[in-house]
């Protein structure tokens, strides 16, 4: 397909403090209960699709995330 | 109102054809008196083809059903002669709220166009708009146009053959038999005609119900569209409050599956629902209420040798955002013109098929708008309901969100795109008028361009030279000559010519456009014009 072609998915490291990322991440979810996090991460997504913006690049990013190895019941 | 439901408008007489000896052949027989049956009757008639209109009824709809009516159909009502009727009947609104449980999360307005004489959407019940489209044909037959409504006629039989439709019709003094050059079947979704012919009907199920109800309610509540997810007086469910004409208000509550209909539908079950949506101290009349459950299902193909499927006998999609009776509007503006034409010889029955393959897109986009809307309301996965309360969570305060909140998106106008009646674009015009496109409205002085296009072809130019007239194997097309300097509001400027100097555009009889380029060149048009008639 063209996805590439328009936007390139960045699968490379372009966060310029990953650890730090991560941890923020994980930190957010800190005394939530299940539920709270899940809204939580929803919102989150949502913002940061916005942020994005380019629906092509979005799709992308979904296919990558769908097509990966099923790495959560494999370890 | 009671009495005007039941007062026949059209009951059964007997017709001359019920007793010649043989069958008489009509050149369009269409089916059913619904707003699509009777819009393509009107259309037909109007342009002066001979047309008989069969219903087993004899009268108008009960309840407000089909309710909102979009832009391009309400051109479409006025192009065939119920405009003034639709003006004058028709609430305009082009507010809404959307609620969370008891939260108001934000408000909206559609930004009117001031190019256009139709607004965004009227509200306007299906029965007042079916009894506006039956005195359009009285009006008619006043002037000896050829159209016939036949209350209590009930088609029972349909042979299919080459080049015509027999039809056995049942009426309260015994049946006798018809002859269709063509069959229009607008029989609604669970279409008799398809049944008799066998012909399947594909597509998804949705389990919920949901309760409709029109009340009589004088309050001074604003004529504003208010949609609430998971409201405190339907939990887990939505709801949907829009204002009609008459002091009525229609109401839409999503019930969930797994519910007993009949004990629902009972008016006291309906009161008290009703009861705790309004508040105790409101006043009010139940006048009409119903519950079903729905589906999105569309047929392969709309037309089986002579028998032409319009409306919800075609296609079928969810309540949610008007896409049923708008989109069967658009179905009878597509095929009338074809029908003339090919039935007065000006093009070949190779024209009948540009409707299906125009209007199933149509169906198609509606149908996915259709589905992302049920979705949204009623999310089918625990993480499909997280995303959707994550949505609404963030719409209160960013707009962002606010673009992802679907309560159902109102219909827009279908852009046949990739239609074999177009053109290739040959003008780097703006967008908006591209082959296939409807055409947009403008202001032109005291009137607005669409009063002006009529039933037929035009050739529009705008600061361009051409012929008055254009004829090509019978098919003739006028033209209007407009110029940019008379173009007080810019919207001709705006919307036709972009920053080209001048244009000519072919439009075709249902206002969409099939061709435009910069100037006039007989042969190229010639072309488009006998494209646009499916002869290239």
């Amino acid at each position: 397909m063209s996805e590439n072609q328009t936007a390139p998915l960045v699968l490379t490291q372009n966060l310029d403090d990953a650890d730090g990322f991560y941890a923020a991440l994980v930190n957010a979810h800190t005394g939530l209960t299940k539920s709270q996090s899940d809204a939580l991460n929803a919102r989150l997504l949502l913002i940061l699709a916005n942020q994005i913006g380019d629906t092509v690049l979005l799709r992308a990013a979904i296919n990558k995330a769908r097509t990966e190895p099923n790495s959560q019941n494999s370890i | 109102m009671t009495k005007t439901f039941d007062a026949p408008l059209y009951a059964y007489s007997r017709s001359p054809d019920q007793d010649e000896g043989l069958p008489v052949r009509h050149p369009v027989v269409v089916i059913g008196a619904g707003p699509v049956g009777l819009a393509t009757a009107v259309d037909l008639a109007q342009q002066g083809v001979k047309v008989v209109l069969l219903s087993d009824g004899d009268h108008i709809a009960k309840g407000s059903r089909a309710f909102c009516f979009g832009q391009r159909p309400l051109e479409i009502l006025d192009r065939i002669g119920c405009g003034h009727e639709m003006m004058d009947r028709g609430l305009h609104w082009s507010k809404g709220k959307v609620f969370l449980g008891q939260r108001e999360i934000y408000d909206f307005a559609h930004a009117e166009d001031p190019g256009h004489k139709w607004p965004a959407f009227l509200n306007l019940q299906q029965y007042a708009l079916e009894e506006i489209l039956i005195t359009r044909i009285r009006d008619l037959q006043k002037q000896d146009a050829p159209i016939e409504i036949r209350g209590g006629n009930k088609v029972e039989a349909i042979g299919q053959h080459d080049d015509h439709v027999t039809l056995e019709v049942e009426t309260p003094e015994g049946s006798y038999t018809i002859e269709a050059d063509w069959l229009v079947a607008c029989d609604g979704a669970n279409s008799p005609t398809r049944r008799m012919l066998g012909i399947p009907f594909d597509g998804t199920m949705f389990e919920d119900n949901f309760l409709i109800a029109d009340i009589e309610m004088t309050t001074d509540r604003p004529a504003e569209r208010w949609f609430w997810f998971d409201p405190p007086f339907n939990q887990g469910q939505s709801a949907l409050l829009q204002k009609q004409p008459d002091n009525l208000w229609r109401i839409d509550l999503q019930l969930g599956p797994d519910i007993d209909k009949e004990q629902e539908a009972r008016p006291e079950n309906v009161t008290s629902r009703l009861r705790s949506m309004l508040g105790d101290e409101a006043s009010f009349t139940l006048k009409w209420a119903s519950v079903y459950s729905f589906q999105c299902c569309r047929m392969e193909n709309f037309i089986h040798g002579r028998t032409i499927f319009a409306g919800d006998s075609a296609h079928q999609v969810s309540p949610f955002g008007a896409r049923g009776a708008n989109a069967g509007l658009q179905d009878a503006d597509n095929l009338a013109w074809k029908l003339k034409l090919v039935l007065e010889g000006g093009a070949p029955a190779a024209l009948i098929q540009s409707y299906h393959i125009e209007r199933a897109c149509s169906a198609d986009e509606n149908m996915q708008n259709s589905v992302n809307a049920t979705e949204f309301i009623t999310p089918k996965s625990e993480t499909s309901r997280i995303l959707r309360d994550a949505v609404l969570t963030l719409a209160k305060d960013y707009d962002f969100a606010r673009s992802m909140v679907n309560s159902g998106r109102l219909t827009t106008p279908s852009n046949y795109d990739t239609s074999p009646l177009n053109s290739a674009d040959a003008l780097a015009g703006p967008d908006m008028s591209r082959p296939g496109s409807r055409c947009p409205d403008a202001p032109l002085g005291d009137h607005y361009l669409l009063d002006v296009l009529g039933n037929g072809f035009t050739l529009l130019t705008i600061d361009a030279d051409a012929p008055d007239s254009v004829t090509e194997n019978d098919v003739i097309v006028k033209r209007l000559a407009l110029s940019a300097r008379d173009d007080i509001s810019r919207t001709l400027t705006r919307q036709f010519l972009g920053d080209c100097p001048s244009a000519v555009y072919l439009i075709r009889p249902d206002q969409h456009i099939a061709a435009r380029r910069e100037s006039y060149d007989d042969l190229q048009f010639r072309a488009a014009l006998r494209r646009a008639t499916g002869k290239e």
